[in-house]
C-alpha cells in the first residue's frame, strides 16, 4: 500500500478498506485525482497517499431518465475540498434535488459487488 | 509563442458528401470512396492523382492503409487523425502544411459511417474510463447536458434559448433536399419532448445517421486551374483541454477560445468579419458555448444570441447552414461536414440555402467531450490579398 507506482490498483484497494484516499504531490503539495504515477504538470513522481476529507460541492448535475418503472439516477461532478474535480452520484436525494452548489460529503458503497465512492448531501 | 502557418498557400478544389441520412449496403470505406470520387471529380482529378491521403473511420484503426489500397494509390503521406469529430479540421491544417512544404500535391480528407444502418446509435470505440463507467453516465450525451446545466447556472442560459439553437437548425434544414430532419420544429413541441439527460431532450442531441464527406485541396498555385472558385484555407489551429468531462478546467469555456484567436490571427481576420459560421453542434448547448468562444458575443450571452434570431435564416450571422448536427447528418463526426459546407458556401453552390457574397467562413470542429477543439478559416480568392 501506498505505492505511487499503482495508482488504480492502490486506489481500489484503500476503498475496498474503507478508506477514500487521494494523491498529493510532496514536491508541490497539490492533491490529485484521478490517480496516476506523476503529477500533472511537473511530472514529480514523489507522491503520497493521503486520506480525503469527503467534503465537497457539487459543479454540475444531470439526471440521466430511464424508461418506468427503472429508476431514472443522478450524475454529477463534485468539486473536493482538497481541489481536485471528480465524477459520482449524489444519492440519499430525488436526482431532481441534487443542484448545482450542494455541499456533499463522500460515503463508500458497493455496487456490483465492488466498492464505490459516492456523495450524500452534507 | 510563434504560429506560423500558411495562409492562403493552400486551397479546397473540392467538397462533397454522400449517403446523408441512411445509405443501407455500404460499409464504412465504400460510402468514404463515393464522396472521394465526387469530391475528385469537382477538380477534374481520379483517386491516382492522391499522394496525402488522410481518412479516419470509427471501426479500423489502420484506415489510411485500408484506404489507399481500396482508392488503388500508394500515398506519399497518409495521417489518421484520432481527436474525434475535430480530426478533420487537423487533417486540414495538417494537409495545408505538408503541401505548402511539397511533402504531397493533392490531398484527399475523407470520412464514411454507416453508423445508423449498422448499430442504429452512436458507436463509440474508446476504452471505459474506471472513473466514470461505474456511475453509469449517458455517453456523451451526459457530459454536454452537464456542460448545459452549468452555463444554465452561471449565465441564465434558458431551455428556450437551447430550443433557438435546435429550431434555427431546423429551418436551415428546410431549405437543404439532403437533411434527414425537415418537419417543422416549434418552440412548443421542442420544449414538450421528454427529457433525456437534463436538461436535454432528443430535439437537443444530434441525430444518428449515415453519411460521408470528402474535401480535396491542392496547392494554390494549382487550384485555379482545378476549380472556379478555390477556397483558400487562411488560418487553422487546433486546441487540446482535456478528456473527459471530469477533467475539464470550465465547463462553460472550451479549447475555442484559443483556437479561434489563433485561427483569426493566422488569417488576419477578426469574428466581424466573418459572413458565415459551420459549427459542431452535436447538442444544442454547442452552438451556444462556441459562438461565444469564437467571440461573435461575450462569454454568457450566447443564449439570447440566438434566442434573437441571430444565427437562423435571414439572421445577421448565418450558423450551420446545412441544417448542422442537429438536423442534417451526423454519422458518428461530424466535422468533415462544416468544412465541406463552408467551402461549398464560398464555391457558391448551396442552391436554396445559399447565402449571397460569402467570402470568409469558419469551419469548426470538436472531439470527444468538449475536449478537442479546432477552428478552420476559410476565404475566397477576394480574401487573400487583404494581408
Amino acid at each position: 500500500m501506498g505505492d505511487p507506482l499503482h495508482p488504480e490498483k492502490d486506489f481500489a484497494a484503500h476503498l475496498a478498506a474503507g478508506r477514500f484516499m487521494l494523491q498529493r504531490s510532496r514536491e508541490t503539495g497539490r492533491y490529485i485525482f484521478y490517480p496516476r504515477v506523476a503529477e500533472p504538470g511537473t511530472g514529480s513522481t514523489d507522491l503520497e497517499w493521503v486520506e480525503a476529507s469527503g467534503v465537497g460541492t457539487v459543479y454540475s448535475t444531470t439526471i440521466i431518465r430511464q424508461k418506468p418503472p427503472t429508476p431514472s439516477y443522478n450524475l454529477a461532478l463534485v468539486d473536493l475540498a482538497e481541489g481536485p474535480r471528480m465524477m459520482s452520484r449524489v444519492e440519499g436525494v430525488p436526482p431532481e434535488q441534487v443542484r448545482i452548489g450542494m455541499r456533499v460529503s463522500a460515503k463508500i458503497i458497493r455496487e456490483n459487488d465492488v466498492p464505490l465512492l459516492v456523495f450524500e448531501p452534507s | 509563442m510563434r504560429d506560423a502557418f500558411p495562409r492562403g498557400q493552400t486551397a479546397i478544389v473540392g467538397a462533397a458528401t454522400f449517403g446523408i441520412g441512411t445509405a443501407p449496403g455500404f460499409n464504412n470505406f465504400d460510402l468514404a470512396a463515393h464522396a472521394s470520387v465526387k469530391a475528385l471529380a469537382m477538380a477534374g482529378l481520379r483517386p491516382r492523382d492522391v499522394d496525402g491521403l488522410f481518412v479516419v473511420v470509427m471501426d479500423e484503426t489502420l484506415s489510411t492503409l485500408n484506404f489507399a489500397e481500396y482508392l488503388g494509390i500508394q500515398p506519399r503521406f497518409t495521417d489518421n487523425s484520432r481527436t474525434g469529430g475535430s480530426s478533420f479540421q487537423i487533417q486540414a491544417s495538417v494537409a495545408a502544411l505538408m503541401l505548402a512544404a511539397g511533402q504531397c500535391d493533392v490531398a484527399l480528407i475523407a470520412y464514411g459511417s454507416n453508423q445508423r444502418s449498422t448499430a442504429g446509435k452512436l458507436i463509440s470505440t474508446s476504452r471505459p474510463s474506471p472513473w466514470g463507467t461505474p456511475y453509469r453516465p449517458m455517453q456523451p450525451i451526459s457530459s454536454y447536458a452537464m456542460a448545459a446545466a452549468r452555463h444554465m447556472h452561471q449565465y441564465g442560459t434558458t431551455k428556450e434559448q437551447l430550443g433557438e439553437v435546435a429550431i434555427a437548425a431546423r429551418k436551415w434544414a428546410q431549405l437543404n433536399p439532403e437533411a434527414t430532419m425537415r418537419e417543422d420544429l416549434t418552440l412548443e413541441s421542442y420544449m414538450a419532448a421528454r427529457m433525456v439527460c437534463d436538461p436535454f431532450s432528443a430535439r437537443d442531441c444530434c441525430l444518428v445517421s449515415d453519411g460521408a464527406a470528402a474535401v480535396v485541396m491542392m496547392r494554390a498555385d494549382q487550384a485555379a486551374d482545378h476549380c472556379k472558385r478555390p477556397v483558400y484555407v487562411l488560418g487553422a489551429a487546433a486546441e487540446t483541454t482535456h478528456r473527459e468531462i471530469a477533467s475539464m478546467p470550465d465547463l462553460t469555456v472550451t479549447g475555442t477560445v484559443r483556437a479561434a484567436q489563433r485561427a483569426f490571427a493566422q488569417a488576419h481576420v477578426s469574428p466581424s468579419d466573418i459572413d458565415i459560421v459551420e459549427l459542431y453542434d452535436a447538442f444544442t448547448i454547442n452552438t451556444i458555448l462556441f459562438l461565444e468562444d469564437m467571440g461573435f458575443c461575450a462569454k454568457g450571452e450566447g443564449g439570447q444570441f440566438v434566442a434573437s434570431g441571430a444565427i437562423a435564416p435571414g439572421g445577421k450571422l448565418p450558423v450551420n447552414t446545412n441544417g448542422g448536427g442537429l438536423s442534417c447528418v451526423h454519422p458518428g463526426m461530424y466535422g468533415l461536414f462544416t468544412i465541406v459546407e463552408a467551402a461549398q458556401q464560398i464555391m457558391g453552390i448551396c442552391g436554396a440555402r445559399q447565402q449571397p457574397d460569402v467570402q470568409l467562413a469558419i469551419a469548426h470542429g470538436n472531439g470527444g467531450e468538449l475536449s478537442s477543439e479546432a477552428v478552420l478559416v476559410l476565404g475566397s480568392a477576394a480574401t487573400l490579398s487583404e494581408a
